[in-house]
């Protein structure tokens, strides 16, 4: 017999966690010609870093996307990252990047107050135009300030930023601390059909509501969710890298016998997104990509209960498992 | 007003990704490179009794082999407890022994055939439950579970756990097993490092954090700013210093990775390509096979995890005790900050004001685990929220309703006592079943993160 | 050794192969050719497959000497310069890559469909693309991509 059932899961995941500190540098070198180069010490890794830190570089300079280079590769050149992990790049590497494109504009601003002779203070940098504020006649292409800014002023238009939170100071009978920059917030809803039969559970429908801070890039975001919540869907079906815990015996040695979903597994996704901006995220981003992959699994446990009234306490919720714990419940 | 921020900009590197122009460390040419294999041990523990390179060196198109012996600091890591070589004590089934460069695969293959091993097999621990029990085989020689602060185990105490459970109206208990998973990056770890004249070290590497490995490679190889002539250098074996200088002689090339999802956060291929670019003088290449990536790298360590709710008839969760055991395999990796992650935020989104979590971290002969996605959270999440569904069935209450009860609100704070002044927790939950079609009841629907706790 | 001569991307190759040498090796190790990447060497992921006189292949368990004489296309082989493939085109807008690893393998695999089936159901991709392992983006923006391209050659 098939039957069907929902379920529900909810979570929250920390964007960054300072131990010890957590620290990343950016610099934004304004060329000659008004572009820029970001340089920062994080890896893309598929996430979309290179992206997030040329937007936000675009948007400091008021400038195009299109002309902001993106240099990570390599420790000689590049500045101080610990790294990309913890769900911190978009909110850790974009403060320091935020901060790296506007000193980079101060000295715009420095380099055009003198050609306009105004104060830097009244400019802003919009449409690839540093211009005074309400007084859009009185303007310079950023190309013409960067050009007489490096050749006629020997400026050199290079914007440092570093972020680095401060080590959590522990208690360590209590463990009261404050290891984290921001949290998000999220939750899963899944509906399966289970087998009675055979105990295979389809999942039929998968909706993934998520706090996100802002949405910095919607298409990025989309992209790290349906990647996670297909992760989630793995972990919670089919992946298992020790069979016959705790022993080592017939353990996967191929991604044959190791089942990461394919496109057969996944099932119909939807998601739902909700801006509740940080405190000091960069324009209130949070960090997203680990906590994608947490609710959909637990969901979808919840939904197999719904459904035939078991508890899968075990992952992943094989048909073997199902089948036993059916039989024990005495179905 | 924003211009680009919110933007759906195309992927920066989309066009080179898309035209294959990307490339990853296995695409870099460098001619002359020699294909690096390793040998590994077969055993889960054992004492090398006897290894024996003299015949393997000797074979056709091997340039160099490397043990223990050519490791100046053979011990990396956050908590530095691993061998880059084992020179003694095997700790897991596959840790890397030796190692062979040599001008392709099949030699490679045919001298770590010639290596001369021998091993005195020893009984193992796999199971984490038994590996913390009195009198269960030594992993490692600081002892089976990880210490904090003369605790075998990561605290947080927050509010009265046991005066809850006096107070609750229900009690509910329930055990989980999250099991061991694998990241599974379609690019597998590898490693290219390019000695060049003078003190100089180019490492490809797959790696998530340059930085953190830079350090970490410099602390192996000891090296001294302008200090070390590769070809001359010698091992300094033992040596307990590791103050890490000399990132003037390497240069760490990545930034570019094939996926990671927390694989490629703990050095797996580096040390060993770099230290026999160094003895050779040649580029040397660490590509590990499929199988060697499922079966050694780093992965979601096993958690069981055991969770007792002090709960009102009203469905308010007025205390929470946690125990949770990881499965840290052989070394630490980065397994203790794991536990940490998991100890702060594993109650979950939900304002628990009387919480206690005890976090072990537990060392069995398994191949180390790591870091993976969700670093002590996820297993914690379904844990969780499966004790949700359960504390919901045991009360006869609708799961949303046991959420949205708890869930986080504006001032109130985590087991840790870190206030919260960005909270959505709520209204997720309420787009959630707008988006899932699920008609909530009118006092969920009017709930709100910024009202204060009635 | 043995001489093998082939096409690729419209050109004749000739090179030295062993008795087990594979394709894959072939293109990345002898014509440095890197766009099919070493996933898993055992014909389970699709990150080394490419066109084999039009048919996908996973060029890591295709033996060399067994494509004496044919006709290999990469995804270089579809690229022209200024000129890009529109299921490039689509991967690229519709964010069918992140980490871009699987990427050369997936458009192949969707061209392989396209080109024997140029207005496939969401199914039908689902199905083509079934043995080409991606394990960052849930597939969702992959199957986007190639339903995109399908409907921009229709056009």
């Amino acid at each position: 017999m098939k039957k069907i059932g929902k379920g529900i899961a909810a979570g929250f995941y920390p964007s960054g966690m300072s131990g010890g500190g957590d620290s990343s540098q950016a610099m934004v070198k304004v060329q000659p010609d008004g572009s820029a180069v970001v340089t920062v010490g994080s890896c893309d890794i598929g996430q979309g870093c290179k992206t997030i830190m040329a937007q936000i570089t675009a948007e400091v300079l008021g400038i195009d996307y299109e002309a902001v280079k993106v240099v990570n590769d390599d420790t000689d050149n590049c500045p101080l990252s610990f790294g990309t992990f913890a769900s911190r790049v978009t909110y850790v590497d974009g403060l320091a990047t935020k901060m790296a494109a506007e000193d980079a504009r101060r000295i715009l601003f420095e380099i055009a107050a003198v050609m306009l002779e105004c104060s830097e203070d009244v400019l802003e940098a919009v449409d690839s135009q540093i211009r005074v504020k309400g007084n859009p006649d009185k303007s310079l292409s950023i190309g013409e300030v960067a050009g007489a800014g490096t050749f006629g002023m020997r400026k050199f238009i290079l914007g440092l930023g570093h972020y680095m939170r401060d080590p959590a100071a522990m208690d360590p009978e209590t463990c009261e601390c404050d290891p984290f920059c921001t949290l998000a917030w999220a939750a899963s809803f899944a509906e399966v059909e289970v087998d009675t039969e055979t105990g295979e559970v389809e999942i039929l429908r998968l909706v993934n509501s998520y706090d996100v801070g802002k949405a910095m890039n919607p298409t990025h975001l989309e992209g790290q969710i349906d990647g996670g919540a297909t992760m989630g869907v793995g972990a919670a079906m089919s992946e298992n890298l020790h069979p016959f815990f705790p022993s080592l015996e017939f353990q996967p040695d191929n991604l044959g016998d190791y089942a990461i979903p394919t496109t057969m597994d996944v099932p119909d996704m939807e998601s739902v997104i909700y801006e509740c901006p940080s405190t000091n995220g960069p324009y209130g981003a949070k960090g997203i990509g680990e906590m994608t992959a947490n609710t959909p699994g637990p969901a979808i446990v919840n939904a197999i209960h719904d459904a035939v009234g078991i508890w899968i306490t075990n992952l992943p919720a094989t048909p073997e498992k199902v089948l036993r714990a059916l039989d024990a419940k005495g179905a | 007003m924003s211009k680009v921020i919110g933007q759906r900009v195309t992927r920066y590197d989309g066009m080179s990704h898309v035209t294959g122009e990307t490339k990853f460390v296995d695409d870099q040419v460098v001619p002359g490179t020699l294909t690096v294999k390793a040998l590994r041990s077969p055993v889960s523990k054992g004492k090398i009794k006897n290894l024996d390179i003299s015949a393997a060196a000797k074979m056709p198109g091997v340039a160099g082999i490397i043990t223990a012996a050519d490791v100046p600091c053979n011990a990396f890591g956050l908590v530095p407890d691993q061998p880059v070589l084992v020179s003694e004590d095997i700790r897991y089934r596959g840790e890397a022994i030796a190692a062979v460069a040599a001008v392709d695969e099949d030699a490679a293959m045919e001298a770590l055939e010639k290596i001369g091993l021998d091993i005195q097999e020893q009984q193992a621990v796999l199971d984490p439950l038994e590996s913390m029990k009195e009198g269960a085989p030594q992993v490692r020689p600081e002892g089976n579970l990880q210490m904090w602060d003369g605790h075998d185990y990561r605290q947080v105490n927050l509010g009265d756990v046991d005066q809850a459970f006096e107070q609750a109206d229900e009690i509910v208990e329930s055990t989980h097993l999250h099991p061991s998973v694998e990241h599974a990056p379609m690019e597998p770890i590898c490693s290219l490092a390019v000695p060049h004249a003078g003190p100089k070290l180019t490492v490809y590497t797959v790696s998530q954090a340059l930085y953190f490995h830079l350090g970490m490679l410099c602390g192996i190889l000891q090296m001294e700013p302008g200090s070390v002539q590769c070809k001359q250098w010698k091992a300094k074996t033992g040596s307990a210093w590791r103050h890490n200088t000399g990132y003037a002689d390497v240069n760490y090339i990545g930034g570019t990775v094939g996926g990671g999802f927390g694989g490629k956060n703990d050095i797996m291929a580096d040390h060993v390509a770099a230290l026999l670019a160094l003895k050779t003088g040649r580029p040397c290449k660490w590509r590990w096979t499929r199988a060697e990536d499922l079966l050694y790298s780093t992965f979601r360590g096993a958690w069981h995890i055991t969770i007792k709710d002090a709960v009102t008839k009203q469905g308010r969760i007025i205390g929470r005790q946690m125990t949770s055991i990881r499965d840290a395999g052989a070394y630490a990796s980065l397994n203790p900050y794991v536990v940490e992650k998991h100890c702060y935020l594993g109650a979950g989104p939900y304002f628990i004001p009387n919480v206690r979590v005890r976090g072990y971290c537990v060392y069995t002969n398994k191949p180390p685990a790591s870091s993976m996605r969700g670093f002590g959270i996820t297993p914690a999440a379904f844990a969780t929220e499966v004790q949700l569904d359960k504390i919901a069935d045991r009360l006869g209450m609708d799961p949303w309703e046991v959420r949205l009860t708890n869930a986080f609100r504006k001032g109130e704070y985590t087991p840790t006592k870190r206030v919260l002044n960005s909270v959505a927790m709520i209204e997720v939950l309420q787009n959630l079943a707008a988006k899932a079609g699920v008609e909530l009841p009118g006092h969920l629907k009017a709930m709100a993160s910024t009202q204060e706790r009635g | 050794m043995h001489t093998l001569e082939l096409t690729v991307n419209g050109q004749t190759c000739r090179v030295e192969v062993g008795l087990k040498t594979t394709l894959l090796e072939v293109l990345r190790d002898k014509l440095y050719i890197t766009s099919p990447k070493v996933g898993c060497n055992t014909g389970d992921c699709g990150t080394c497959s490419v066109l084999l006189d039009g048919v996908l292949v996973r060029s890591c368990i295709t033996n060399a000497l067994s494509v004496q004489g044919k006709s290999v296309t990469t995804l270089e082989g579809i690229t022209e310069p200024g000129d890009i493939h529109p299921l490039q085109k689509a991967f690229h807008e519709h964010y069918g890559s992140q980490c871009g690893f699987c990427t050369p393998g997936m458009i192949l695999a969707s061209k392989a469909l396209l080109d024997v089936n140029p207005s496939p159901t969401r199914d039908e991709v689902k199905q083509a693309l079934s043995g080409n392992l991606c394990r960052c983006t849930g597939y969702v923006k992959i199957i986007d991509s190639v339903l995109a391209a399908a409907d921009e050659m229709k056009s």
